[in-house]
């Protein structure tokens, strides 16, 4: 494998519509490197997924298969990718696809694709369904939650907790019901949408705070930038936030990716109790958020240091990262010809450099 | 009465009156009055001094009245915990 400045890396999740896929913002922050002379490939679900049409941004870009249909089915295209691309390094941005490619990683590694994601048994510790019993052995706290499997646990669980509610899907998607007739139907249609269990949890009053890390997979965290969304989508996904001087959830997330020995990127949800103070764990996703290229702005580059960790090249702890760095988010028109969309549509791919060439 | 102002040392204070909690990421704004008393909050000053160089420095009459605005904004600080 080349040196991590040369090398080609591909980056999944270039879907960037209002509810954001972190791709568009890792590769922005790979693009952020000045020395970097290797190519990047966007992958993605969609020949419309905006970020294959950000300008500047992509050296060449490719289709995957939708998760669903399967690992074997993602490591062939992965495999023709390498053949066709010269993919080298491998960053999942997705929920949905962490779980087949920490299964997989064996077998890139045989193909030439390096990777640097979480262990499964890590990745099955951080779920939603398990994390009081993570809290546990992090020595932090959550809202008291149970994952469900019918109907009629949801109602005892109204009993149990009291209401409002907050209900969530598996993998993704929360929603704050007010009554058991509420909280049955969000359990039906996360069941629907998701699948099973569902996660019921207590609902907590409070402030949101975020903190994107990497994991050097040895119990230590490479670099940790926490922030505060200033401003929600309708569906509460940040369009504006700023990072904060967060003692203890840099402290509470180092404990977290050491309790798990996590190995890669991931992004903490905390809530902070208004009456109290109180610092709660929501949620652990495993993966890069979609604003991490906050963090590279505010001096830490996670996704590079995810290239370099995943090519074998030591990466010291990051330096402290500048508290009161904002971003704003912005919709735009990408406008050019039909070229890019027409390669994906009829090759599932598209190589404006020659990237293969080029390597 | 004098407030803890070790919160209010820890804020990002601009001289437009544009006011940052880096601990919360709070932003607040406040007039000139409002960046008066909390330079005094921040200096370690009792209320009832801040007071009195607030309404030497603006040219107000009626120490109660400036008495009460500064307890009144002393308090919205607090609502915030920026002072305990």
């Amino acid at each position: 494998m080349r040196p991590p400045l040369e090398a080609v890396v591909a980056v999944t999740g270039m879907n960037a519509t209002d509810n954001p896929a972190p791709g568009v913002a890792v590769c922005r922050s790979l693009r952020a490197v000045p020395e970097f002379r290797g190519k990047l490939v966007g992958l993605g679900y969609d020949a419309l997924d905006p970020g294959f049409y950000a300008q500047g941004l992509l050296d060449a870009g490719a289709i995957l298969p939708y998760p669903k249909a399967g690992r074997l089915a993602m490591l062939d295209r992965l495999r023709a990718l390498r053949s066709e691309l010269g993919i080298e390094v491998l960053l999942p941005t997705l929920d949905s696809e962490l779980r087949a490619v920490a299964a997989s990683e064996r077998e890139l590694a045989e193909l030439g694709i390096a990777c640097f994601v979480p262990r499964l048994d890590a990745l099955a510790a951080a779920t939603k369904a398990r994390l009081p019993e993570l809290a546990g052995r992090g020595g932090f706290r959550t809202p008291d939650s149970e994952a469900v499997g019918h109907a009629e646990a949801v109602r005892t669980l109204v009993d149990r907790l009291g209401l409002p509610l907050v209900v969530k899907g598996v993998f993704y998607g929360a929603t704050i019901v007010h009554s058991e007739a509420d909280a049955v139907l969000a359990f039906h249609q996360f069941a629907a949408s998701w699948g099973l269990p569902v996660i019921v949890q207590r609902y907590v009053a409070g402030e949101e705070y975020n903190v994107a890390a990497l994991g050097d997979g040895e119990g230590a965290l490479v670099g940790a930038v926490a922030m505060r969304k200033m401003a929600l989508t309708d569906k509460g996904k940040g369009w504006s936030g700023v990072t904060v001087d967060g003692p203890d959830l840099l402290r509470t997330t180092s404990s977290l990716v050491q309790a798990l020995g996590w190995r890669g990127g991931l992004e903490v949800e905390f809530l902070r109790e208004r009456a109290t103070g109180e610092l709660y764990v929501l949620e652990v996703n495993p993966r890069f958020p979609a604003w991490v290229y906050l963090a590279t702005g505010a001096g830490q580059n996670l996704p590079w240091a995810y290239v370099m960790l995943a090519c074998g090249e030591p990466v010291p702890e990051l330096p402290p990262y500048r508290v009161g760095t904002q971003f704003v988010r912005i919709s735009l028109d990408q406008v050019q010809d039909l070229a890019t969309y027409g390669a994906l549509s009829a090759s599932g791919r598209f190589d404006s450099v020659g990237v293969r060439r080029a390597s | 009465m004098s407030s803890d102002s070790s919160r209010l040392r820890q804020l990002a204070v601009s001289e437009s009156g544009f006011v940052f909690d880096p601990l919360t990421g709070h932003t607040f704004t406040v007039n000139a009055a409002g960046l008066a008393v909390l330079a005094g909050l921040k200096a370690g000053l009792d209320v009832d001094a801040i007071a009195v160089g607030l309404g030497a420095s603006f040219e107000v009459e009626g120490g109660e009245d400036v008495r009460r605005d500064v307890d009144d904004f002393v308090l919205r600080l607090r609502e915030h915990g920026l002072v305990k």
